[in-house]
């Protein structure tokens, strides 16, 4: 089988940690998109959601740092943070490390991508479960692409690290749904944090949605950083899941700042 | 002794509950296995998170020890504008504060 979704949506710990602040028509409707991607991976038949996320020191330093991880778990767990602070009790997650194998293996053919047997998630992982899988019943195969620590993957490794999971996808039997998580522009945890820089992000959209290659690729570390904040570096996870969507076009079903959440909250979908 | 060793006792500190209850218990002992200077020591013991922030710890690090703190949104964000007041800008590292101290959230909130 394939690839059965592909989406993208944001990720931050006010989504949940801060959600009576937000203005509440604003943040219902963020919140009822979050509600149809949940149905479109339920209709879809996924039997494991792949998530590309942008994990924020939980499992990985500088130490050795990889540039492209992939879980190889029957279980993690997660989130790290104060359960009371981010509102999400912490839990058991299914994997599915046999299938996290096979994937890794096909991946490994063209991106010396790290695996990880043990994988603590955080709020770039879990605020996302909240929402798409909040029973835990679907197997979460984590992805991380190093957005926090540089010197970061250049984008255009990025893309073909999207391809190689979409390469992997194809190779297997199962129905799988894979989701990117992250920016766009933000200012995360620093005294900016609320500050977002909408006409970027917009097209940023307009790039993404039109699965735009060459226009993606194109933003320099610097000029994200300048324009787009360091939480910009995350674009690399939706720019992976573009490429692992081969072509096809994204629909946008949803972008609003909303600052109390500290990001431009977008959700969208390709069509496969 | 540098941002690294400051930035991995808070690493560990943020994803281990064992090392978070030595920090309660001992912290000095936890100290003890990194290479810190008695600035760093003071302010993770303290907790200093203006002074933290401006050492350059990097922001994903720096919330979540706020959190372990119980340090509420608004003040977490106060406490770093303060350590900009006091101990000048951020030295190091990739969350440098680039809004001049403005508040973007307080005049977006929905009315309370």
């Amino acid at each position: 089988m394939s690839l059965v979704y592909i989406g993208a949506c944001s990720h931050a710990p006010g989504i949940t940690a801060r959600s009576e602040r937000a203005d509440p028509k604003v943040r219902d409707e963020f919140y009822a998109n979050l509600a149809i991607m949940r149905e479109d991976i339920q209709a879809s038949g996924a039997e494991a959601l792949i998530v590309i996320a942008a994990e924020h020191f939980a499992n990985f330093f500088m130490n050795n740092m990889p540039a492209y991880c992939i879980g190889m778990g029957d279980e993690y767990e997660g989130p790290i943070e104060d359960p009371d602070w981010l509102r999400i009790q912490r839990t058991k997650v299914p994997g599915n490390a046999e299938l996290s194998k096979r994937l890794i293996v096909e991946v490994q053919q063209t991106v010396d991508v790290a695996f990880a047997e043990e994988w603590k998630f955080d709020h770039g992982i879990s605020v996302p479960l909240h929402f798409l899988t909040p029973d835990y019943d679907l197997p979460i195969i984590p992805v991380n692409i190093n957005c926090q620590g540089p010197p970061l993957t250049p984008l255009h490794r990025a893309w073909e690290f999207g391809e190689a999971l979409r390469r992997a996808c194809d190779s297997v039997p199962e129905k799988i749904a894979l989701v990117g998580t992250g920016g766009i522009s933000h200012w995360p945890a620093t005294p900016d944090s609320g500050k977002i820089n909408e006409d970027w992000d917009r097209e940023f959209l307009e790039r993404f949605k039109r699965n735009d290659k060459q226009a993606m690729l194109s933003y320099s570390d610097l000029e994200t950083y300048r324009d787009g904040g360091q939480g910009g570096f995350e674009i690399r996870t939706f720019i992976a899941a573009a490429a692992a969507a081969r072509g096809a076009q994204a629909d946008v079903h949803f972008y609003a700042p909303i600052p109390i959440f500290a990001v431009g909250c977008t959700c969208a979908s390709f069509e496969l | 002794m540098s941002l690294y060793y400051l930035q991995k006792v808070l690493y560990d500190l943020n994803r281990d509950p064992l090392v978070q209850a030595e920090y309660l218990d001992d912290c000095d002992s936890l100290f003890n296995k990194y290479a810190l200077t008695d600035e760093e020591q003071g302010a993770l013991s303290k907790p200093d998170i203006g002074l933290l922030y401006v050492l350059g710890v990097n922001g994903q690090i720096l919330m979540h020890f706020a959190a372990f703190h119980q340090i509420e949104w608004d003040d977490y964000l106060r406490l770093m504008r303060e350590g900009i007041e006091q101990h000048g800008p951020v030295r190091d590292g990739v969350y440098a504060m680039t809004g001049q101290g403005k508040n973007f959230t307080i005049d977006t909130e929905a009315p309370k």
